[in-house]
């Protein structure tokens, strides 16, 4: 049977691979409902799930609310620029105002790190972190190793390689953790000044030179140039950058065959993979975008039909 | 709950001249083919609308259209059971609006299994007619739903289950009652 035990989906970090393997698998039935012509199914009915964005998205937001909605369950957007934070309210405020409403199930994006296992304490609904600073984006991780699986059929013993700003990225993180319980190897490819060495102290192995890497990939984890969060300059110039780590026709021709590209999206086309490579990459990256949905409806079946301690 | 005390009441043989029955049974109420879809609920439901396509090949030598279904998101109980239940596939891959649907189910019981399907399909189009088809319907009905084809009337008493095990999923065909401890 399937192992299920999680009220919260906080971090892969936590995850166990049964798990993980329970969420794909889930994934692989959801996907069938967005095919449908009634793209509904009851499972959450009656449940409310308060989408709670403290920094700004629209895809994890969107594709959240939709498989909310696929399932049935009422869903209230609540976003930080509308909301009573900028009238001066905390967050754990919030929280507390938010469970006088009774909600199921939180979803959460927040700009600091270590703070969701804090604001689980202010309610009882079950939180998803979509987003949370520089530490994880579970559903994200979750739906890239479901769309690797989907294209190369195992999820063990592949090399995986993770290309760009990883200090500012929650993705990557959640990906180290995930690939290594299936045995698969991560590479963390970036400029130095954007490789904290706390990397491979959660497994993964660092190269500052893509044109090496790529070599063994099977997957590519492209990741966006977070210009947003640019504190301060990591690199001379975007120009030098894309000099260094862009994926390029040329570089991807030192690649092995079969070796595939993912992008968390959303993709800035000539900066971190050329646009010349479009049609060679982008189908299997806006699979993502389908499957995100289809593991986002996972997630919150699991949180949500769990037998509720009365 | 543990069982002990199997008794057989459906042997390979048996199974195998039931479904034969029921086949002619669904084609002499609907004798256009065209009309006919076969829906298998997992599992084992599944496996039996499969041996039935066969046959009914066998017989008239057409081969109807065979969709399996997943009632897991329909269930009525779905927050009640925890830990959340495995969801497997649904594959409906025609039109089922205007045709005759055949839903079909190894175990007849509460009814409650029937009621999610029958919603189910519903998300899925308006067919004109549902008729449902069981290997054993063991009685207990906890909702008005009757099955139009029949394998086998077992009446049960409620501390007892009716298991029916398939090649296909436990290696033999069989029907067995076993009492509750």
């Amino acid at each position: 049977m399937e192992k299920w035990d999680k009220k919260h989906i906080l971090e892969i970090k936590e995850f166990d691979r049964e798990e993980i393997e329970t969420v794909l698998s889930l994934a692989t039935s959801f996907k069938e409902i967005s095919q449908r012509d009634v793209k509904k199914v009851p499972a959450l009915r009656g449940k409310t799930i308060l989408n709670l964005f403290f920094e700004n998205s629209t895809r994890t937001r969107t594709s959240f609310e939709l498989a909310a909605k696929r399932l049935s369950a009422d869903v209230v957007n609540f976003s930080a620029s509308s909301s009573s934070l900028t009238k001066g309210e905390t967050i754990i405020d919030t929280i507390k105002t938010l469970q006088a409403y009774h909600p199921d199930i939180l979803i959460v994006r927040i700009n600091s790190s270590a703070s969701l296992s804090t604001l689980a304490k202010y309610t009882q609904a079950s939180i998803i972190n979509a987003g949370d600073g520089k530490n994880e984006h579970p559903t994200q991780a979750l739906l890239d190793m479901f769309t690797v699986k989907e294209a190369k059929g195992t999820l063990e013993g592949l090399n995986v390689l993770i290309v760009g700003d990883v200090f500012h990225s929650r993705v990557a993180r959640s990906n180290i953790f995930g690939f290594s319980k299936f045995g698969s190897k991560v590479t963390v490819c970036a400029p130095p000044t954007l490789v904290p060495y706390e990397f491979e102290k959660i497994g993964a192995k660092i190269s500052y030179d893509l044109d090496d890497a790529i070599k063994k990939a099977d997957v590519i984890i492209m990741l966006r140039v977070q210009t947003e969060r640019q504190e301060s300059s990591f690199f001379p110039s975007l120009r030098e950058y894309v000099d260094k780590f862009a994926l390029t026709p040329q570089r991807f021709k030192n690649a092995k065959k079969e070796a595939i590209v993912l992008h968390p999206g959303p993709i800035n086309w000539d900066a971190e993979i050329s646009s010349s490579l479009k049609e060679e990459v982008h189908p299997l990256i806006l699979k993502q975008a389908e499957n995100g949905l289809a593991i986002r409806m996972a997630a919150l079946y699991l949180v949500g039909t769990r037998k509720r301690a009365l | 709950m543990t069982f002990s005390e199997e008794k057989i009441v459906l042997s390979s043989q048996d199974i195998k001249r039931i479904l034969y029955r029921l086949s002619h049974q669904v084609l002499e109420k609907t004798p256009n083919l065209e009309k006919i879809v076969l829906l298998g609920i997992q599992t084992r439901g599944a496996h039996l609308a499969c041996r039935i396509q066969k046959i009914i090949k066998e017989i008239e030598g057409s081969q109807l259209p065979l969709g399996v279904l997943d009632i897991t998101l329909y269930r009525d109980d779905l927050t009640a059971i925890g830990p959340s239940p495995l969801v497997k596939e649904t594959k409906i891959n025609f039109d089922i609006n205007g045709k005759v649907v055949v839903l079909i189910d190894d175990v007849l019981f509460t009814g409650r299994t029937i009621r999610a399907a029958l919603d189910e399909i519903m998300d899925f189009g308006r067919p004109e007619r549902v008729e449902l088809l069981v290997l054993v319907d063991r009685g207990h009905r906890e909702l008005p739903i009757r099955a139009d084809f029949v394998g086998k009337n077992i009446p049960t008493a409620e501390n007892e289950s009716v298991e029916v095990r398939l090649q296909e999923s436990d290696a033999k065909d069989e029907a067995v009652i076993a009492r509750a401890e």
